[in-house]
């Protein structure tokens, strides 16, 4: 099952090493990541997207809770929570191909943010389901370049990770 | 308040630390620092042959001492050379502190003369590790790495330290902290009392109980609570090989080590138990075999300081978080207030069926032979007949002779079988004995090695003679590799690929050349009276050569994959 583990750690160089590191050293696997410091500049919020059963996933929080710059570690996929990801598609797009591009942009509420007189760079958030689903959706034109920021998340309701 | 120059601040932060010695090597990133240590007297530092046994050394005093060992290297190869010995520690959850030489700040990363980086290559074997970019967070860094090294679970820490903040000619305010805090870093320290409580009612209803205790225990500090709970239950109990010497070996309860070379009643009381209560261990695939196969009909507590150890290879019933001295001293506290024991009929029914495996196959038998040849786990019954009523440290290397040390020797206490159990660290144990040596000079130290493992850190002969470090080197010479050739003729149909030494110095006179005493033993007969002779000499290093019968296999040897009764007991028999 896929998990989505969000972690508080010390603003600190080397702190995304030791957690990179883990997973490698462990065998965890990471499909996305992302990181960044928060509204307290001494702390980072890192995402990541793990698959496994939920004894593995269990080690894994284990292990992150041990290294010395993690403050907090939840795994989101426990309680209700809202995920996002940012993407941005350069796709190929000429003649009429630029109007089903336009329109199939509109439906998943994305937005057209450059474009040239054969490109145009599509900018798209949501839930990973929906950004492949967009990929799928504009299979039809040359998909140039994609650029996918990795999950973020957080939990619904009163529920924080803060100090 | 005083001024003090990087260098200066990292020693003198070593000596408010209370820290009594350093093992070290000097070079170019260090040179600052160790003109420091000479224009002082509160920390001494013990020059090595070769960093790794500056790590072992270190480690060795941490293990007899409970306290920090304190390395100090220079950057590049000194600093790569500490690497096994860092992982040794870590593996055994050892606390110790390794300072590394660095290039100068501004020329990290340009690949300059002696540099590599040693936090990276040091990360997963470490429990946390500092670049060090200020001199003024000298005091503050080393503070925190030896909080960090000693609480929870302990481990090693490294502290790289670039040149240029060492300079003696710039000065800073100084002054050592009393205290640390940490907002990411705060260990358990009770185990919760809902989880105590159930645990209770387990044992209490316990027909086929087991106690299965490990290093957590020694490094815990628990071995009295754990001896007095193992009494007042009359449980059986065996320990792995980290852990001997947390409950006395020669008490009638303790039933052997257990695991792949563990002992028959220990491994079956295991199998067949209904509830374990496993203290400061990790169900380390050396001690579970089959995983699928482990204990059929066992409900598990674990009680472990590590959450991380619980439940990663065998599912706990009850898992407790806590420190084991703490969560044990809860027990006996609510015991005595229940007022209530475990079934006193079925504990005795048990106790029956265990003594009836220890008496049937024996604890750890074997061939006497011939009454000539030395067998190897004679040798080790000759040493603990020799030794027993000594103050005593054993520390051993790793191969046949470690198993056979930690079968036959008996550990009343703590903290006195000193080997590496986790990474299995070939070279280990004769500067690990240094080590104890050095701070324990009136106690016998003894490293039980074989002629493999300790030419793995010959070199410290020399450290022994610059320090008089007057040890005993028992070495079991049966001119093979034991452990390798064992495995070879059990699953390889004796194609002894590359475990045969066929060049042996003659180990008496290389000691010898190094102003050691030097004794070689070949007979049966003469074994006692050379050791007794050995451990009289209490001034002097003894290194002694034993020939031991090659054909010698350790067993019961668990059978790959199989579950922990399924045992070779000899080459022709198995359960």
């Amino acid at each position: 099952m896929r998990h989505i583990i969000s972690v508080l750690m010390e603003n600190e160089p080397g702190a995304l090493a030791r957690i990179v590191g883990l997973f490698a050293q462990r065998n965890y696997n990471i499909e996305s990541l992302n990181v960044a410091p928060t509204e307290d500049p001494t702390l980072s919020r890192l995402t990541l997207t793990t698959i496994g059963e939920d004894r593995k996933v269990e080690q894994i929080t284990k292990q992150l809770n041990k290294l010395v710059d993690i403050v907090k570690v939840v795994d989101l996929t426990e309680g209700a929570h809202v995920e996002r990801e940012l993407m941005l598609v350069k796709v190929k797009a000429s003649g009429s191909q630029r109007e089903e591009v336009k329109r199939t942009t509109d439906i998943f509420r994305g937005q057209i943010v450059d474009l040239t007189g054969s490109i145009y760079t599509v900018q798209l958030a949501g839930d990973s389901g929906k950004l492949d689903a967009f990929l799928q959706a504009v299979g039809s034109v040359t998909i140039v370049e994609v650029v996918r920021t990795g999950v973020s998340g957080i939990a619904r309701g009163e529920k924080v990770l803060s100090l | 308040m005083e001024h003090l120059s990087g260098a200066e601040m990292v020693v003198r932060s070593l000596a408010d630390e209370g820290v009594e010695y350093i093992y070290g090597y000097p070079g170019g990133a260090l040179l600052h620092v160790y003109d420091a240590i000479f224009r002082q007297d509160a920390v001494t530092h013990i020059l090595v042959r070769h960093e790794q046994a500056a790590t072992h050394m270190a480690d060795g005093y941490a293990r007899a001492s409970g306290k920090p060992g304190v390395v100090l290297v220079t950057s590049g190869p000194g600093a790569t050379n500490t690497i096994t010995g860092i992982a040794t520690a870590y593996m055994d959850s050892i606390p110790m502190v390794v300072l590394s030489g660095q290039v100068p700040s501004d020329f990290i990363g340009t690949d300059m003369f002696q540099e590599t980086d040693m936090v990276g290559i040091s990360r997963p074997i470490v429990k946390h590790s500092f670049l060090v970019k200020r001199a003024e967070d000298i005091p503050a860094t080393i503070k925190k790495a030896f909080h960090i090294a000693q609480t929870g679970r302990p481990g090693p820490v490294v502290i790289d330290i670039p040149k240029d903040i060492t300079n003696p000619g710039e000065k800073f305010e100084y002054s050592y902290p009393k205290k640390v805090k940490m907002r990411s870093y705060n260990p358990a320290t009770r185990g919760h009392s809902g989880q105590i409580r159930k645990a209770l009612e387990l044992l209490y209803a316990a027909k086929r109980p087991i106690v299965y205790s490990g290093g957590g225990v020694v490094i815990g500090g628990a071995s009295e609570q754990l001896t007095e709970l193992t009494k007042s239950l009359n449980f059986p109990i065996t320990n792995t090989l980290m852990g001997l010497g947390g409950f006395p070996g020669s008490d009638p309860r303790f039933l052997g080590m257990l695991g792949m070379h563990g002992s028959y009643p220990a491994n079956l009381a295991m199998h067949h138990a209904d509830v374990i209560l496993a203290v400061g261990v990790r169900f380390d695939d050396r001690v579970t075999n089959g995983i699928g196969k482990f204990c059929p009909s066992a409900k598990v507590i674990h009680i472990d300081i590590d959450p991380a150890s619980i439940s990663k290879n065998i599912l706990a019933d009850i898992p407790i978080v806590g420190p084991v001295d703490s969560v044990l001293k809860d027990m006996l506290k609510l015991i005595k207030e229940d007022k209530r024991a475990p079934d006193v009929d079925a504990i005795a029914n048990w106790w029956k069926q265990v003594e009836e495996w220890r008496s049937s196959k024996g604890v750890f038998p074997y061939d006497a032979g011939d009454g000539v040849v030395i067998k190897p786990q004679k040798a080790i019954e000759v040493l603990y007949e020799v030794t027993k009523d000594m103050d005593t440290y054993i520390t051993s290397d790793v191969g046949q002779h470690q198993m056979f040390a930690s079968q036959y020797y008996k550990f009343d206490k703590p903290r006195r079988w000193i080997n590496s159990g986790g990474l299995g660290t070939m070279g280990f144990g004769f500067p690990a004995a240094n080590g104890v040596k050095l701070h324990y000079p009136d106690a016998q130290v003894a490293c039980v090695t074989g002629e493999g493992s300790i030419q793995m850190n010959i070199q410290e002969l020399s450290t022994c003679m610059q320090y008089d470090l007057p040890v005993k080197i028992i070495n079991l010479n049966n001119r093979v590799l034991g452990m390798v050739r064992q495995w070879q003729e059990m699953q390889y149909e004796g194609r002894f690929s590359h475990s045969y030494m066929d060049s042996l110095p003659d180990f008496k006179k290389l000691v010898e050349s190094y102003g050691h005493v030097g004794m070689r033993v070949e007979k049966l007969e003469d074994l006692k009276p050379a050791m007794e002779a050995a451990f009289a000499m209490k001034d002097r290093l003894v290194f002694m050569d034993i020939a031991v019968d090659a054909s010698e296999h350790v067993y019961p040897m668990h059978i790959k994959d199989g579950s922990m009764r399924d045992m070779w007991l000899s080459k022709t028999e198995r359960t």
